[in-house]
């Protein structure tokens, strides 16, 4: 009883076509329903904006109410009984939803909206079979609104999403809707658009219908053909949840993903645009070896591992030094650490490109794009990688290059580095996605995947470890970094350089002997981090200090 | 100058000095008992005054009719925040010209109301929202509030009594919607002149986010005779559930269109025959729109039994809203008058909800495709759907005012429209 009456002070319980429902107090009707899986059509409702009730689209039936109520500003009470499916609130939605195809164009054969269109799923779902609309369609055109977004007047349904996010969330009042009655249209400023704006692509995802659209997807690919695939934005250390929407092994756009503890709903146009890395064509495709002549052979990773082994064996005492790229996983950098720990005084060092300024987003001063532009620096520093060179992320490797024992790079491209860089190593050990310059001197060219052939984690600027999965199939005999170094380091456990070391077949298995190695990431679990990720156990300097 | 139109029916409270420039001055104000009232108030105190004004009866005069004491009532007494009184001078229900003729001719006994009003609900600060077009009653009025200024009947400790009221007058850019309470507060501030989810209400959340109250012009001129003879005397016009007189714009074919002010209850067939002289011409009445545009048509024989209070209105048919009496003779072709109502709130929907943008244009076009000859009987049936489905579903009412006349000219004179569709051709027009 009264586990019941602390629950009653807490919490409201209604009833919902029929069905109980619990939730929390100040919850509104439309909240409720998705919890109890029905769905009440909305346009001007997001979660991460205000409630201006204005699309009237989610009305439905609420006992004792005069008239039907906007489920989205109307809060759940104790005892109210709610229908969303009666007749009286079905018709009213379908007459709204007729309102709306007035004046909509119905293209969506070019419309790239389509297939993913809140009011093509509405009338599919409530709407009537045919409009009764007779007149002809209100014309409003396009406007190129700056950025990476046109704007279709004639699809708009006026749910004002975007103006809002502008006013409320960017803070930056660039839209405004001019006009009034069904002459309205959202427009900037003058010539002011978009252009100046940080985080106006984000408009292009709330927009519920295609008047919002993104340039660089325009007529692109239709969305039905798109696989999404849950991953992390590289762009910088923030790791703003995304999804990676690809097709024919490409990947055709970035969309965010919510997470609220890290980036809501919202991503940066930087990281946004930034994707066509991940489609490049000059890849490292086999595992290349050289010669004692310096023949460099293509071989097979069982031949090229075991040479590799090979020439690793027995060179402990002239030293380990490794470079990696700030944007490999924990998993990679942890398998460098773990083979380096064989060898006497190794160093790992890495470099990153860090900007004087951080754009943060003003609604949510948490999310900003921030100063390092790589995903992965603070699992670097966690795993024991000391950051050297440059904020453009060049030089610091004059020692490295000139190292003359045991030298792996991976991931970093060495763009800026001299010719003859790790000419001098005894070993030179090249893993990368892309070619490098300097793969030339390498004793082993070794093809990586990159983070969207593969699945592992980041640990972002807070110390939030994060998964992401693999959305591309790599090409040739690509394998990711951590499963190339797990495998040299079995070989050389059977060549009985050190004690038996399992072959790593997952990256669950990379992590978890991650975590068992760094006191950092000691309780995480790579099933439980799940799609929210987890906060690592050591002690982080917050963002913004 | 005598005031156009009188009749020996009226009973002229509100509208004793118009057609008086003298009533305009601070001095002829003062000289036909302005500021008295005040005096009084002051004295009887807030609560007393909300007392008065409840027992008089008094119902809102801008369309609602809502009783004017217990909406002061709902003012917090205590809430440590700034309280506003707005008074709506914003009229642009088409066939409406009482506010602004209460502003041309006696802004004193307007500004006395306001002055009233604010004190019975402890607002410091009064902002009369004058309807954009009223370029020469703002004018009248400014210059009112300057002298009552200069005079010490508006700012600190008024006529000595301790108590601060601010008063503005504040000019709108012209939108019928930002007669809409939330609009006129949304327009106030300076925002987008379009309506505000309700709740919260005014009293709770209103200008500037703080309690405010509401009223028309009408209403606030009414409060200083109410504080003068008592709420007893208010209630010994009109009827037991509609107290006291109202202006009554009457506007259309008849021979003496005017403001006249009358007892809530009185016969419109009176109204018309009697006060408004007949019909122009003696043509046939067609069909009277008894409360602004937004109310339902009331047909010829409705006409006959319809006394203009509130409730008897309702009874008849139709909406006394804010007592616009827009008269229509034999020649009247109702099914453009009701296209030109609609184009009317089409072009004056703010966009907000759906129902409403979209619904009042698409029903001005398909009326106009009526009137252009090339409708069909389904329309018809579209039209009565169609505005069945903007009512009741939007934030505020423009949408429903709408459906009004057109279903209750589709119900009373379908035969003009089927007239229309059968023969293309029009029916009853000059």
């Amino acid at each position: 009883m009264s586990e019941n009456a602390t629950q009653a002070a807490e919490t409201v319980t209604l009833t919902i076509d029929g069905a109980e429902v619990t939730v929390p107090k100040g919850t509104t009707i439309l909240q409720a329903t998705k919890q109890a899986g029905i769905t009440v059509p909305h346009y001007c409702f997001h979660e991460g904006l205000s409630r201006p009730a204005m699309c009237r689209l989610c009305l439905v039936e609420v006992e004792g109410a005069p008239k039907l109520q906007p489920s989205c500003n109307t809060p759940c009470g104790d005892g109210q009984v709610v229908r969303t499916q009666s007749e009286k609130a079905l018709q009213m939605r379908r007459g709204v939803l007729e309102f709306y195809l007035v004046n909509h164009p119905l293209d969506c054969p070019i419309c790239d909206q389509s297939g993913e269109c809140f009011l093509q799923d509405y009338t599919h779902m409530e709407g009537r079979p045919h409009g009764r609309s007779r007149e002809p369609k209100r014309v409003l055109g396009r406007d190129d609104f700056g950025g990476d977004v046109l704007f279709n007047g004639d699809r708009c349904v006026m749910c004002t999403r975007c103006v809002r996010f502008m006013n409320e969330i960017e803070q930056d009042p660039v839209l405004t809707v001019v006009e009034r009655g069904n002459r309205s249209v959202i427009d900037t400023f003058f010539e002011e658009g978009l252009d100046d704006t940080k985080w106006s692509g984000n408009i292009v995802d709330i927009c519920p219908v295609g008047a919002l659209v993104s340039k660089d997807f325009l007529h692109k690919q239709r969305s039905w053909d798109l696989d999404h695939t849950p991953s992390i934005c590289t762009s910088c250390s923030q790791g703003c949840n995304i999804d990676l929407h690809t097709r024919d092994n490409l990947v055709q756009r970035l969309k965010p993903r919510a997470n609220m503890d890290v980036n809501a709903f919202w991503m940066c146009d930087h990281g946004r645009a930034n994707y066509e890395f991940m489609n490049r064509g000059d890849r490292n495709e086999v595992p290349l070896v050289k010669d004692m002549e310096g023949r460099v052979a293509a071989h097979g990773w069982r031949e090229a591992l075991h040479a590799l082994a090979e020439a690793f064996r027995g060179t402990g005492d002239t030293g380990f030094r490794a470079v990696v790229s700030p944007n490999a996983s924990n998993e990679d950098i942890a398998a460098v650490k773990a083979l380096g720990a064989l060898y006497g005084n190794a160093e790992i060092v890495y470099r990153s490109v860090r900007t004087e300024t951080e754009d943060v987003l003003k609604g949510m001063p948490s999310l900003a794009r921030r100063k390092e532009l790589a995903a992965n620096g603070r699992g670097a520093e966690l795993l024991g990688a000391r950051r050297v060179g440059n904020d453009d992320g060049t030089g610091g490797l004059d020692d490295v290059a000139k190292h003359t024992g045991l030298l792996v790079v991976v991931g970093d491209e060495l763009a800026d580095v001299a010719d003859d860089f790790g000419a001098a190593a005894d070993t030179f050990v090249y893993v990368g996605a892309h070619p490098s310059k300097v793969q030339g001197n390498a004793h082993f060219v070794l093809p990586a995947t990159t983070h969207a052939e593969c699945e592992g984690t980041f640990t972002n600027v807070n110390g939030r470890v994060q998964r992401f999965w693999q959305g591309l199939h790599g090409p040739g005999a690509a394998r990711p970094a951590w499963q190339v170094l797990g495998a040299l380091v079995a070989e050389l456990s059977m060549l009985g350089e050190m004690d038996h070391a399992p072959v790593v077949g997952s990256a669950a298995e990379a992590f978890a002997s991650m975590v068992t190695r760094t006191d950092a990431f000691a309780g995480l679990d790579y099933e439980s981090l799940g799609t929210r990720g987890a906060v690592v156990n050591e002690t982080v300097q917050l963002a913004g200090d | 100058m005598a005031y156009p139109y009188q009749s020996e029916h009226e009973v002229r409270i509100l509208s004793k000095h118009f057609g008086d420039p003298r009533a305009r001055t601070l001095e002829g104000a003062l000289a036909n008992g302005r500021y008295e009232s005040l005096k009084k108030a002051f004295e009887m105190g807030p609560d007393a005054i909300i007392d008065e004004v409840k027992a008089s009866g008094l119902r809102g005069r801008g369309g609602a009719g809502f009783p004017t004491g217990v909406k002061w009532s709902f003012m917090p007494k205590d809430s440590g925040k700034p309280h506003y009184l707005l008074c709506n001078a914003d009229e642009s229900e088409p066939g409406t010209f009482k506010d602004r003729e209460l502003l041309r001719w006696d802004p004193h006994q307007l500004i006395e109301g306001c002055l009233i009003g604010a004190h019975a609900i402890r607002a410091q600060h009064v902002y009369i929202y004058c309807r954009g077009e009223f370029f020469e009653a703002s004018a009248v009025l400014a210059r009112a509030v300057e002298e009552a200024y200069a005079a010490g009947y508006i700012g600190k400790n008024i006529m000595g009594s301790g108590v601060d009221i601010d008063l503005t007058v504040h000019i709108g850019a012209g939108a019928y919607i930002c007669g809409e309470e939330t609009g006129l507060m949304n327009s106030l501030e300076g925002r987008r002149g379009q309506p505000r989810v309700k709740p919260p209400f005014p009293a709770a959340v209103g200008a500037f986010g703080m309690p405010t109250t509401i009223n028309n012009v009408e209403t606030l001129s009414a409060i200083p005779h109410i504080v003068a003879n008592g709420g007893a005397w208010y209630r010994g016009f009109g009827t037991e559930k509609s107290p006291g007189t109202k202006l009554f714009c009457v506007s259309g074919h008849v021979n003496r269109p005017g403001n006249y002010e009358l007892p809530l209850g009185f016969p419109l067939k009176k109204l018309i025959e009697e006060v408004c002289g007949g019909m122009r011409d003696g043509k046939a009445l067609k069909a009277v729109i008894p409360g602004g545009s937004s109310v339902p048509i009331l047909d010829a024989g409705e006409c006959e039994t319809c006394t203009l209070d509130y409730e008897g209105v309702v009874e008849a048919g139709s909406m006394l809203g804010c007592a616009s009496v827009i008269v229509m003779d034999e020649t009247t072709d109702i099914v453009k008058q009701v296209r030109r109502m609609a184009y009317f709130y089409a072009h004056e929907s703010c966009g907000q909800c759906t129902p409403c943008r979209e619904g009042t244009a698409w029903v001005t076009k398909i009326l106009q495709r009526i009137l252009d000859g090339r409708g069909t009987e389904d329309d018809l049936d579209t039209l009565v759907e169609v505005t069945t489905q903007m009512t009741g579903t939007t934030i505020c009412v423009l949408s429903d005012s709408v459906a009004a006349p057109v279903q209750s000219s589709i119900t009373k004179f379908r035969d003009e429209y089927l007239a229309l569709i059968r023969r293309g051709e029009r029916v009853g027009a000059a």
